[in-house]
């Protein structure tokens, strides 16, 4: 390499690479300036505008979300609050469906004791009239009977004798009697 | 490019490229001051080829970027983060934004020339772009300094504290030297060196390949294979350089001028 410099400086190098000419600094200054003002006054102040541009609006768009997470965090909570709330209410519901239940239940209860203890009733105050009935119709039969027996016995009919009625009568009130006095 | 046909003539023997390549024929404006030839017309062409990309990127700049747009603020974001406000932080990133943009596009751009075809030179091959570049960098950092506090930025670049007093002897001149003086002739040569020589291989290379092949012939055209792939892979790291250079030159700049308004070092 250095061969082939020193070659090239031998071989009829007029001129010293390092002696400046007048046109070569002349030129080199006028693409300086040209250059210059160009990147000065253009080009920088465009990409300075458009980086500012740029950052609003990255920071506007971060404005942005963060309004935007508010409010869905808003929104979260009134959720959360509602959903408590909806909790809350389903809870009191149900308590007062239970209470309910539990009248419910107790009235049922006491309606059929009441309908009971009255049908128990009515069945008792059937019994004791059948009973009454039974007791009427038994005095009446047994006397017939015992005068149609006696009238048997003696050979004579005794059943128009007014007397022989009010002995059966009597006899069946002593018979009631005694009975009343053994219970 | 001509010059392939002008290194290996007829004669038989080879011709390396020589220096003159960097001052081709001049064409317009002979003896004015305002001389053009090749190489400034590649120059206006880099300088057209930026403002024709940077304009068209940045004509209608939406806040979602379409990939074109996505692209040209990679770029400009490279020089206004990596470089800029890494160095300089926010407030002043931004005061020397402009200069640090401008000189790595236009460095970029001269540099990428080199490699492209039907260009194949680059713009900052000449010691022109260097050049200015270089004392507009010396300019800005030693303004940054003078514009934020004269007193510190001389007792800062002449007088680093933590030295005893009798040291400054030694240290102030090397100081001074190092900084007024090496910091604009290195930023001037790094870049103007990197592409001359650049463009001295890849010339070496396919001029070589073009002696093995058409010059020689017969059993020399698989070396001329070997040298074309050379030349291509160079091409390729040439494409490096060209980023890298103008990264360097701007980051260099960057630090100047960070040293310049430091407060202390």
């Amino acid at each position: 390499m250095l061969h082939a410099l020193v070659a090239a400086a031998e071989e009829g190098a007029t001129q010293n690479p390092l002696i400046p000419a007048t046109y070569d600094i002349v030129w080199s200054a006028v693409c300086f300036a040209i250059l210059l003002v160009f990147f000065w006054k253009k080009i920088l102040p465009k990409m300075q505008t458009m980086l500012e541009e740029r950052s609003a609006a990255i920071e506007g768009n971060i404005a942005k979300a963060d309004e935007a997470q508010r409010q869905a965090e808003a929104a979260l909570e009134q959720y959360t609050a509602q959903l408590a709330e909806a909790r809350q209410e389903a809870g009191r519901i149900r308590e007062a469906a239970r209470e309910d239940g539990k009248q419910i239940v107790t009235e049922a209860r006491s309606q059929a004791m009441v309908e009971a203890a009255r049908v128990t009733a009515g069945a008792q105050a059937q019994i004791e009239a059948e009973r009454q009935a039974a007791l009427v119709s038994l005095r009446s039969d047994v006397g017939t009977l015992a005068i149609d027996l006696a009238g048997n016995v003696i050979g004579e009919t005794l059943a128009d004798d007014a007397k022989a009625t009010a002995i059966v009568d009597r006899f069946l009130a002593e018979l009631e009697a005694s009975e009343k006095a053994t219970k | 490019m001509n010059l392939l046909v002008q290194t290996s003539t007829d004669d038989g023997t080879f011709h390396g490229p020589s220096i003159m390549e960097f001052f081709p024929d001049i064409i317009l404006f002979e003896g004015t001051g305002f001389d053009i030839n090749r190489i400034m017309l590649i120059r206006f062409l880099a300088v057209l080829a930026l403002l024709v990309v940077f304009w068209l990127g940045t004509r209608n700049m939406k806040i979602v970027p379409s990939k074109f747009q996505s692209l040209i603020e990679m770029a400009l974001d490279f020089v206004r983060v990596n470089i800029a406000e890494d160095l300089l932080g926010k407030v002043d990133g931004k005061r020397f934004l402009p200069i640090l943009t401008t000189m790595f596009f236009m460095v970029f751009t001269m540099n990428i020339t080199g490699i492209i075809p039907f260009l194949n030179i680059a713009g900052t091959s000449v010691i022109g772009v260097p050049l200015v570049l270089a004392l507009i960098s010396y300019v800005t950092f030693i303004y940054a300094g003078m514009k934020k506090s004269p007193g510190k930025f001389w007792k800062n670049s002449l007088f680093p504290t933590g030295v005893p007093w009798p040291v400054y002897i030694i240290v102030t001149p090397i100081e001074f030297i190092s900084t007024f003086v090496i910091r604009p002739v290195t930023l001037t040569l790094r870049l103007l060196m990197n592409m001359v020589v650049g463009h001295l291989l890849l010339v070496l290379f396919f001029a070589a390949t073009q002696f093995f092949v058409v010059t020689l012939g017969g059993w020399f055209i698989p070396l001329g294979g070997v040298t074309l792939a050379f030349g291509f892979a160079f091409t390729l790291f040439e494409i490096l350089v060209a980023l890298l250079q103008a990264y360097v030159f701007t980051l260099l700049t960057a630090v100047y001028i960070q040293l310049a308004v430091a407060e202390e070092h």
